[in-house]
């Protein structure tokens, strides 16, 4: 008995601190550090986007094809042509991504952009209903919302995927841009490729918490914060992706 | 019964400080917070060496332009035929004696050895928040001090194009020699210790909000502490932006992009025509890492400073909460006067005076700061230590350098004073001198913490005099050099007659130097012995209040013993009337002290364990996010 006693004394003041003054963990605490410097890469390159924006003028209205309208062939060609797609003006993005898969010939502004913005932010409500299944200590409960987030996170990077191939289909490079300035492509590929790169560390994580949940690690620790923390993560690539999403489609 | 729980527990302990300690994880990745200060240190001053010696280098060129020096050839090799230092390697130098000394010495050397030294010492923590992720964070930092060194010997030799790397030299690889490979392993070597700092400041930051001990109340914090805190705040928020910038550089260089490439031809700029860039925009990027890393270079030195001046005044410190709110106003407004770096960019006057008037009100925390540190020496019981004439010599550094910081903050005085070398003469004072001044106090004062054992005390002397007599001699005259229009990175003055006038200063700036050079010769020596020869240090020598000097001298993993020692008072009760010592220790309770702070706290806060189970599937969302945050209660 006195053993037990020893090792809870010594397990309970391994920090022997006082009163934690934001009465969270350090561990969530390091979380939101850590986002929050992020934010700020995130912010330097969304900058950048805009300084560079900045130096061109606005895109020109689009008066020429509505949406559902038939999409010809050789349509990046036709927009160049009437002046739409030049390389001292910025581009129209809903002329831009207009595509949809399967669909072809169809003028779809923003249609799958939108459908892509819609799982991500489904994701992060799978991520919150996680976390507060985790709070009721519900196993079985955390590892469905778990997977459903994970799903989403695996949809948005396969949407991401096929919208990078349809623009590189079209001609879009690094250092070149049918729709414009070569600025318009390289950027969209950083920062969209930036941030694709935080959703897939992010299911990368998930998928650990995933499996940690089934073996029952955080049952045993008593509590489920892991999932807290990264559902922190999760829920800030969430908002990052509507900053993108504004910038590079929107405006 | 009790007295068996007493040696179960002892025991206990016991195991757990020598639990299966090998060479490797007690030297190498050692995850205890005062080896991994002791790691930064040493990298530090081996970096800090070969960034001296590289101004020494060129400073012989500025001297002698036109003198041959056969030993150049030898260690240089090509760089040096013919005893001439290569023209394109003396902007390699200048390049990189900067970079080290920024990045590798003052931030890393300075910041990462007393942030992770005297943070949990003195906040009263066994450790880091995170022991692996502090140990990670040295181990970035040695791969990219290992990285920017293997550049030293690339094709083309290292990175010249400044330690601000502005394009075109930096985004074109065929710019100029250094802007191949050299300039692609400096901006890995920037990812690296980007990635370092990060770690270490998310540590440094979490230990200091959470893991304080009881009693330690952000306003009884030593001002060290106060001082790694904001410069852990400040690098967690401009180095990300460093990072994105360098991001696109690398794109720039080697994918081409043209972020910041305006109109070069594409036979210039590896077959793809750069137009639609700007250079500005790496300036903005870089400046907004570049001001704030001035005061994450600056601030730990002030608050070592604090520490130092108390302690060997044996006076509290003045101005506590001003001091704090100093250090706080320094840190809010360093993010928003980047632009002085660039009054020269053709930045619109209106948006130039804005920076202007932001630059010019630092002025007032720093004067804040300096008179406190005057008024603590005032009538002090002073106790001359090498620490702290080190310390007073920051504040000598900070004053002179400071008041041509006011100069250098006017937009329309910048204009003649721009990339000359009053610049060089007014941040060699005030964050060169003044930060290793700071470091070295620190040093001094905390080696006996680190080694348990003293450094000499004559030798500090000589070091401390030679150095504050060649720094002076070294930056003074750059002023005049600089008002009469002498511009920096430039190889051999002598091609100009209205710069040439100045050679004879030049040679005596270059005596000066490698005299400090050979001063620090004197500090190798003296640190280097003292590991093994110095006197004995006993717990608390310098008779201070902070709670390092409670732990024993034998360093223990955990720091203390038994319990950590409840806090009862601010650091700075030195020579308080009515009290028989001169200093009162921190965890020394206070009679008829009423404060619920210093009660001990029994629960361990542990996340979501005392929380009651949510009831309902209903809960509303509001809470939901609030408990989320770590709001609810």
């Amino acid at each position: 008995m006195s053993n037990t006693t020893a090792l809870t004394t010594e397990k309970k003041s391994i920090w022997g601190g006082g009163k934690s003054p934001f009465s969270v963990s350090y561990g969530k605490l390091m979380m939101w550090i850590f986002l929050l410097s992020d934010a700020f890469t995130f912010s330097s390159l969304l900058v950048a986007y805009g300084f560079v924006r900045h130096t061109y003028p606005s895109p020109v209205k689009n008066e020429l094809i509505k949406p559902m309208q038939h999409l010809e062939e050789g349509f990046v060609e036709q927009m160049q042509h009437v002046g739409y797609f030049t390389d001292d003006k910025w581009p129209l993005p809903e002329l831009v991504f207009n595509h949809f898969p399967f669909i072809h010939g169809m003028h779809l502004p923003l249609f799958f952009v939108s459908l892509m913005t819609f799982i991500l932010i489904f994701s992060s409500v799978t991520m919150v209903l996680a976390v507060e299944a985790g709070h009721r200590m519900a196993k079985k409960e955390v590892a469905t919302y778990m997977i459903w987030t994970i799903l989403g996170g695996l949809a948005f990077l396969g949407c991401q995927a096929w919208e990078w191939t349809t623009f590189i289909t079209e001609g879009a490079r690094l250092d070149s841009n049918p729709f414009g300035p070569m600025a318009f492509a390289a950027l969209f590929f950083i920062v969209t490729g930036f941030h694709g790169f935080h959703v897939f560390s992010g299911v990368v994580l998930n998928v650990i918490i995933y499996l940690n949940v089934l073996k029952g690690t955080y049952e045993k620790r008593g509590h489920y914060e892991m999932v807290e923390k990264v559902g922190l993560y999760w829920h800030f690539v969430d908002l990052v992706w509507v900053f993108v999403f504004t910038f590079f489609y929107l405006i | 019964m009790s007295n068996l729980h007493h040696d179960d527990h002892s025991h206990d302990n016991h195991n757990h400080g020598h639990h299966k300690e090998t060479f490797i994880s007690k030297y190498v990745f050692s995850m205890d917070h005062k080896m991994i200060a002791k790691q930064f240190l040493i990298t530090g001053i081996i970096m800090g060496t070969l960034g001296m010696a590289m101004s020494l280098i060129f400073r012989l060129q500025l001297a002698y332009p036109d003198m041959k020096f056969p030993f150049l050839e030898s260690i240089l090799g090509q760089w040096g035929k013919d005893g001439k230092l290569d023209p394109n390697f003396y902007l390699a130098l200048i390049t990189i004696h900067g970079t080290i000394m920024v990045f590798y010495v003052l931030t890393a050397g300075l910041s990462g050895t007393f942030s992770n030294l005297l943070i949990p010492l003195q906040v009263g923590a066994r450790d880091m928040a995170s022991p692996f992720m502090n140990m990670l964070s040295y181990w970035f930092f040695f791969l990219s001090s290992v990285v920017l060194i293997i550049s030293l010997f690339v094709e083309g030799g290292p990175a010249s194009a400044g330690w601000t790397v502005y394009p075109p030299l930096s985004a074109l690889p065929k710019a100029v020699p250094g802007s191949g490979t050299g300039m692609t392993l400096w901006l890995v070597a920037m990812i690296l210790f980007i990635a370092s700092a990060l770690l270490g400041g998310i540590n440094y930051i979490t230990t200091v909000l959470n893991m304080r001990t009881k009693g330690m109340k952000m306003t009884r914090l030593p001002l060290t502490i106060w001082a790694f805190l904001l410069t852990a705040v400040l690098g967690l928020l401009s180095f990300p932006v460093l990072m994105g910038g360098s991001l696109l550089l690398i794109f720039d260089r080697s994918f081409g992009t043209s972020f910041y490439l305006a109109d070069i031809p594409a036979d210039l700029a590896g077959g793809i025509e750069r137009v639609g860039g700007s250079p500005i925009l790496w300036q903005h990027l870089f400046w907004f890492l570049g001001h704030p890393e001035v005061y994450i270079i600056l601030l730990p030195a002030l608050g070592i400073t604090s520490e130092v001046i108390a302690t060997n005044a044996r006076k509290p410190i003045f101005g506590y909460r001003a001091m704090i709110g100093s250090i706080l106003a320094i840190a809010v407004l360093s993010f928003i006067v980047w632009g002085h770096h660039m009054f020269m960019t053709g930045m619109n006057p209106f948006l130039g005076s804005v920076f202007m008037l932001g630059t010019l009100i630092i002025a007032v925390p720093s004067a804040v700061k300096t008179f406190n540190y005057l008024a603590t020496l005032w009538q002090g019981n002073l106790r001359l230590t090498p620490a702290m004439m080190f310390a007073i010599g920051l504040v000598s550094f900070f004053i002179t350098g400071g008041l041509t910081g006011i100069w250098l903050g006017n937009a329309a005085l910048d204009i003649n004073l721009h990339d000359t070398y009053f610049v060089v003469a007014h941040f060699h004072l005030v964050m060169g001198s003044a930060a290793i001044f700071g470091m070295m106090s620190g040093i001094y004062h905390w080696y006996p913490k680190m080694f348990r054992r003293k450094m000499n005390e004559t030798l500090g002397q000589v070091h401390f005099w030679l150095t504050l007599v060649s720094a002076y001699c070294v930056f003074f005259p750059m002023h005049f050099m600089g008002l009469a229009g002498v511009p920096r990175r430039y190889y051999a003055n002598s091609a100009y007659d209205q710069f040439n006038v100045f050679i004879d200063m030049n040679q005596f700036v270059t005596i000066a130097a490698l005299l400090g050079g050979a001063a620090q010769l004197i500090f190798l020596w003296n640190f280097f012995s003292s590991m093994r020869n110095g006197k004995r240090s006993e717990q608390n020598p310098w008779e201070s209040n902070t709670l390092e000097w409670t732990a024993p001298v034998e360093h223990i993993h955990g720091n203390w013993p038994g319990e950590i020692p409840t806090v009862y008072r601010w650091a700075y009760d030195y020579s308080k009337p009515g009290s028989e010592q001169d200093f009162i220790p921190q965890n020394v309770p206070d009679e008829g002290q009423v404060d619920e702070q210093v009660e001990p706290n029994p629960t361990h806060f542990e996340p979501s364990k005392t929380k009651a189970p949510v009831a309902a599937r209903e809960t509303v969302m509001f809470s939901l996010v609030k408990r989320w945050l770590g709001f609810a209660k």
